[in-house]
């Protein structure tokens, strides 16, 4: 940490808890209130929600409230234990997400030396909330949605994580706050005044990482575990009041957590031009600001592409992943690493 | 304690931080609402119809030989991560090596897919 007054590890920590929690449920607020409220919407040439506050700003707190005074229903044969834990493991998959993202040269939970490999890592834990949601629920859309999705996140996991070794290897880091640090010092052709972005260099790595966040995010075009018009809600469909929030918290939080990381790699994170990499107020002030905006504007692409797009064939949607997204990513590899070599 | 451990103390006390998020909520939501349990409440839902057997239903898991497939191509992306960090001191070198490892596994996936293991069935 880079503040100027020097704080106990604990009390370091207590800071970070207190941040994480308003974090999380702040950042899916906005997330949901701007993308799925309001611009999915004006897309299809809806108003939104409109009551609730100025032009329905305030709707999600009515819907909070509204969440958590609903009776908490479950199947009589579900699986109790495992019922009510499914939601948990999302959202702790989730929150674990937060712990690397770099806002700034000293705001961070915690720069981990593995960084983006410990996000892989846990991003993929939300599979078993979804496996024992669909399981536990003794519900035959449940267990569909939740086999669904368990085909899917398997199939679209691959090219997540090999989209991630191209910009590994330009940036020989793992932690997150190297890859800022290497996108900030890097050069395009001899000029470096604004870094190397390396969605300049990896732009086909960014595509398919953007396509693979859509399906883990289980977004349309690859929204079949959900599919409201077949399995109603796949595995969600027992859920009632807060257990169904988590759920909605957990993937939400997911996609403002995969578009952040996503702006880290590729779109140089908390860095501009005139920013100190090596801490200062103002990189920690502005630096957060910076991250949000890019953020945001990834988010925009992941839910233009959410409303814009049919959904795909379960078929489909698994030989899309084999036939296209793997070999094109093992491609990216190679090419990434003769580059990395020879230049 | 080390630097390593502390940095993974972190982690877990993130995983309690969620465990408490859910703590809270849940203990709020306790006060707050109703539980008036009646048994057609706890059928499980069936598009309004009346449930067909127990529940636990037995599904074909279609893609089951994609989730073999998968094992060993995420195995091979452990040993690419390492691999993509050092690349700068191995160079060519670790290049061709790496060549070699990617075609025969992408072989791999082409026998997978002459023998229709990527189909639907």
């Amino acid at each position: 940490m880079t503040l100027a007054l020097e704080l106990a590890y604990w009390q370091q920590l207590a800071i970070k808890v207190l941040a994480i929690l308003v974090i999380v449920p702040t950042a899916t607020a906005i997330i949901v209130q701007t993308f799925l409220f309001k611009m999915m919407a004006h897309m299809q040439s809806r108003l939104g929600p409109m009551e609730a506050g100025p032009h329905g700003t305030l709707q999600l707190m009515a819907d909070g409230a509204k969440f958590v005074q609903k009776e908490l229903l479950a199947p009589a044969r579900a699986d109790r234990r495992v019922f009510t834990l499914a939601p948990v493991v999302v959202l702790l998959s989730t929150f674990l997400l937060f712990v690397v993202i770099p806002a700034g040269p000293g705001i961070v939970a915690e720069n981990l030396d593995l960084g983006i490999f410990f996000a892989l890592a846990v991003s993929s834990i939300s599979v078993l909330g979804v496996l024992m949601a669909g399981w536990a629920s003794a519900n035959k859309y449940a267990l569909m949605g939740g086999l669904r999705a368990a085909g899917q996140l398997i199939a679209y996991e691959l090219p997540l994580v090999l989209a991630v070794v191209g910009v590994v290897i330009q940036a020989g880091d793992l932690s997150l706050q190297g890859i800022v640090r290497a996108q900030a010092e890097g050069e395009i052709f001899g000029f470096g005044l604004i870094g190397l972005p390396f969605v300049l260099t990896q732009f086909l790595g960014f595509a398919l990482f953007l396509i693979a966040t859509q399906a883990e995010l289980t977004q349309p075009p690859f929204d079949m575990p959900v599919a409201e018009s077949e399995l109603v809600a796949g595995f969600q469909v027992e859920y009632s009041g807060l257990q169904f929030l988590y759920f909605y918290l957990g993937e939400f939080g997911a996609a403002f957590a995969f578009s952040a990381l996503a702006a880290t790699m590729f779109l140089g994170g908390w860095w501009v031009p005139g920013l100190d990499l090596e801490g200062g107020l103002l990189a920690n002030v502005v630096g957060p600001v910076v991250l949000f905006a890019k953020t945001m504007a990834v988010a925009f692409v992941i839910f233009w592409i959410r409303f814009t797009y049919p959904r795909l064939r379960e078929d489909q949607l698994q030989s899309f992943a084999w036939k296209y997204l793997i070999p094109l990513s093992l491609v990216n590899i190679l090419v990434t690493g003769a580059f990395k070599v020879i230049f | 304690m080390s630097e390593f451990l502390r940095a993974y103390l972190t982690v877990a006390v993130f995983a309690g931080a969620a465990g408490l998020l859910v703590l809270a909520l849940s203990t709020v939501g306790r006060l707050l609402r109703p539980s008036r349990p009646t048994r057609e409440k706890a059928i499980s839902y069936e598009s309004g119809v009346d449930p067909v057997g127990p529940g636990f239903g037995q599904s074909q898991v279609r893609y089951y030989i994609f989730a073999l497939l998968f094992v060993l191509f995420d195995v091979e992306a452990v040993y690419i991560f390492p691999w993509a960090l050092r690349l700068e001191e191995y160079g060519g070198f670790g290049l061709v090596e790496m060549a070699i490892f990617i075609v025969i596994l992408a072989l791999g996936l082409v026998y997978a897919w002459r023998k229709g293991v990527l189909r639907w069935v």
